[in-house]
């Protein structure tokens, strides 16, 4: 039955369960492309168990979310309303967007904060795939010396960098993991050929 | 500069221990019930809800009970609570017209439709101390029932529109039209300066009632061209509705008690706008009048820029200096930490001190030389 | 009777009335949580003078759930405070008044607390009432 589907997936018990949530979240943007467990939250398909509990944990009425296309349905937009009241906004409005790389773009519409106030500024959910620690190499505070992550585009975040205090954060979720890439991390694409050596 | 000391756990805990006795008292004299704080001491509820900014009875009086009567610190206790919070979303804008009043008077209008109600007030009590209050058990006031049931009205209550639209009729007042933007919420965002007068309102509305009545009083006495009359004054009681997103529609999610004061200022007119009367608002949660109407006036005060009127810098006139000292949260949780151990500063201070002294004993020679 | 009213009846119920009420209808109907009974807060919105610009005015206390009966419908509970028991029975009974049981409902626990509401918001309009005045200006001598 559609609206029991679209009623439930919310947290068991909303305090621990967001407090969890909330701490893996912490965690993994503190140690960016460290991938975690984040599970707790069910939505409608295609929303991932983890961008789904990312959801439960961080928005609220006060939050605008944009929506990729990809997971701008019916069924989402219904989930969302009944589990966070999120109201749904362009991406210049937005606090959060949520959905497939190449969904998300353009980048720059996205608002990246002010001088005063750089934490206004949007945090990307990006629904992969998968998360493997490969591809791009990533230095900065929260990496002991190198980490890598597949990032679908590593010259996005190096022009992010550059913006630094501004700029946006991303989470990438894959099922029930998550992994974070504050605007502080220094990334490098490194060429595939490279890493199979 | 902020230095952690450490120790004293023991003496801390007695110091709690202590503090729990106390705020118990006598122990064969019955224990205080948050009913009884609720029923029986109502206004100071009000405060603790208004300055508290959480309409919640049943809690004001557990932070009054905990509190000891501080009715600050209570309000301090309701402010921590609130944080805690998820925030399910925003009510629609509640409509005082509408309200189920209590008490409805004007100072402007002696005959106006609904009429004047005085409802539970001080206003002709005789401020003298009475006396059977503090005989247990006796029943002060004669029962308001009894004249009640003679009167027995049936009908629906008369409807009391607002005493401003009269003059709006006329144009002989400044508009109130809504922009349709959404408000700024100051618990979210740093207050920021130049602030809409909706921040200005949300802030004066929990602001300390001392404080702003101390302001306002400033105005009356001459600090800031402020000549105002209450137009109406209105407390009772208002639905609140909220949208429910997963419902569709908005429902009433509750009632709440509301003070309402809309005064009626003069204005001389400006470059752009005829003389007409202007308007200063307070809307305050609980039956809380004193402080509605301080509001309304420091309301008024502030509004000068938009106006066009002078800067006589008065200091009711100053946005910055009545928002950043108006709470009293804020204000004593800077006054009082000086309290704290600085023991750190202070010594540093001190030693500072004496290499000044030290200089000082020997700079007369230089500056005799010199001469 | 439409669903918001009956919402709006039961959000700003006597907790007491409401569960006095509830428990003589001794229902206990089969439910699963969809939303458990949450504690939260509304931001109250007012305008300045009454009709012009929206500001925030302070929250209020506010407990919601959302469940579903094993028969089918969903009912949602929105109440004034912090009372996990009374959403509870609100929600309930928004999901009976989508059912057969409706009358029931209707005649056992909204109707009664509508009238009980009315009956409390006319006696204090009768007392208000009681205090309402007519001031007599009079000619000052002075004035002459």
């Amino acid at each position: 039955m559609s609206q029991t589907h679209i009623l439930s997936g919310g947290f068991d018990s909303p305090a621990t369960g967001s407090a969890q949530a909330f701490r893996a979240a912490m965690e993994a943007m503190a140690r960016p492309g460290t991938i975690e467990t984040l599970s707790g939250g069910t939505g409608p398909a295609p929303l991932s168990d983890a961008a789904a509990t990312l959801l439960l944990t961080l928005c609220d009425t006060t939050t605008p979310l944009f929506l990729g296309a990809s997971h701008d349905t019916d069924d989402i937009r219904a989930w969302l309303a009944f589990h966070t009241g999120a109201p749904i906004a362009r991406r210049e409005d937005a606090q959060f967007a949520l959905g497939t790389w190449s969904d998300l773009a353009p980048l720059g519409a996205y608002a990246t904060g002010t001088p005063e106030y750089p934490d206004r500024s949007v945090t990307l959910i990006v629904e992969m795939p998968e998360l493997s620690n490969t591809g791009a190499v990533l230095r900065g505070p929260g990496i002991e010396e190198t980490t890598r992550l597949n990032l679908p585009d590593p010259q996005a975040h190096q022009a992010n960098r550059a913006l630094f205090p501004l700029g946006f954060d991303c989470f990438f979720t894959a099922g029930n993991r998550v992994a974070g890439l504050p605007r502080s991390t220094d990334v490098t694409a490194q060429p595939v050929a490279a890493e199979e050596v | 500069m902020y230095v952690a000391v450490k120790g004293g756990e023991a003496a801390i805990d007695a110091a709690h221990d202590w503090l729990a006795e106390e705020r118990r008292g006598p122990t064969d004299i019955a224990e205080l019930t948050l009913g009884q704080i609720k029923g029986q001491m109502s206004l100071a509820i009000a405060r603790v809800m208004a300055e508290g900014s959480l309409y919640d009875p049943d809690l004001a009086a557990l932070a009054i009970k905990q509190a000891r009567g501080d009715l600050i610190e209570a309000i301090f206790l309701i402010r921590a609570y609130r944080t805690t919070l998820p925030r399910f979303g925003a009510s629609h804008p509640v409509e005082t017209g509408d309200m189920a009043c209590d008490r409805r008077i004007s100072a402007t209008f002696k005959d106006l439709p609904g009429g004047q109600v005085l409802g539970p007030t001080f206003d002709y009590t005789h401020r003298l101390l009475d006396f059977k209050l503090a005989a247990d058990g006796a029943l002060a006031a004669r029962d308001v029932a009894e004249d009640v049931a003679e009167a027995a009205p049936d009908t629906a209550p008369e409807p009391m529109p607002r005493v401003t639209e009269f003059l709006n009729a006329e144009g002989l007042i400044e508009p109130e039209v809504d922009p349709g933007e959404a408000p700024g919420d100051l618990t979210r965002a740093p207050l920021e300066l130049p602030a809409s007068r909706a921040l200005r309102l949300q802030s004066l509305t929990r602001a300390d009632e001392g404080f702003l009545l101390g302001m306002a009083y400033s105005t009356q006495r001459g600090y800031a061209r402020n000549h105002a009359f209450v137009g109406e004054l209105r407390i009772g009681t208002v639905p609140v509705e909220m949208d429910i997103p997963e419902l569709g529609f908005a429902i009433e999610i509750g009632e709440i008690t509301l003070t309402e004061c809309e005064t009626v200022n003069q204005f001389r007119g400006s470059e752009t706008a005829p003389p007409q009367f202007t308007r200063g608002y307070g809307l305050v949660f609980g039956q809380t009048e004193r402080k509605a109407i301080s509001m309304a006036l420091v309301d008024r005060a502030l509004r000068w820029k938009e106006l066009d009127e002078d800067d006589l810098g008065a200091p009711a006139q100053d946005e910055e200096f009545v928002l950043y000292h108006a709470d009293n949260i804020q204000a004593t949780g800077f006054l009082e930490h000086i309290k704290l151990p600085h023991y750190v500063d202070f010594q540093s201070e001190t030693e500072l001190l004496r290499r000044l002294r030290q200089a000082f004993a020997a700079a007369p020679i230089q500056a005799e030389a010199a001469e | 009777m439409d669903r918001k009213t009956w919402l709006s009846i039961l959000a700003k119920a006597d907790t007491a009335e409401l569960s006095a009420l509830w428990d003589a209808l001794a229902l206990a109907p089969a439910f699963s949580w969809l939303r458990r009974p949450q504690i939260g807060a509304v931001m109250v919105q007012g305008r300045a003078g009454g009709t012009g610009a929206a500001f925030n005015l302070g929250e209020m206390t506010v407990t919601r759930c959302t469940l579903q009966l094993e028969n089918g419908p969903v009912g949602v509970g929105y109440v004034q405070g912090r009372d996990a028991a009374k959403a509870e029975i609100a929600a309930l009974a928004d999901a009976l008044l989508q059912t057969a049981a409706a009358q029931a409902i209707l005649d056992g626990l909204i109707e009664p607390l509508r009238a009980k509401a009315q009956a409390r918001k006319a006696g204090r309009a009768a007392k208000a009432d009681a205090t309402r005045v007519d001031f007599f200006t009079l000619v000052r001598g002075e004035d002459g």
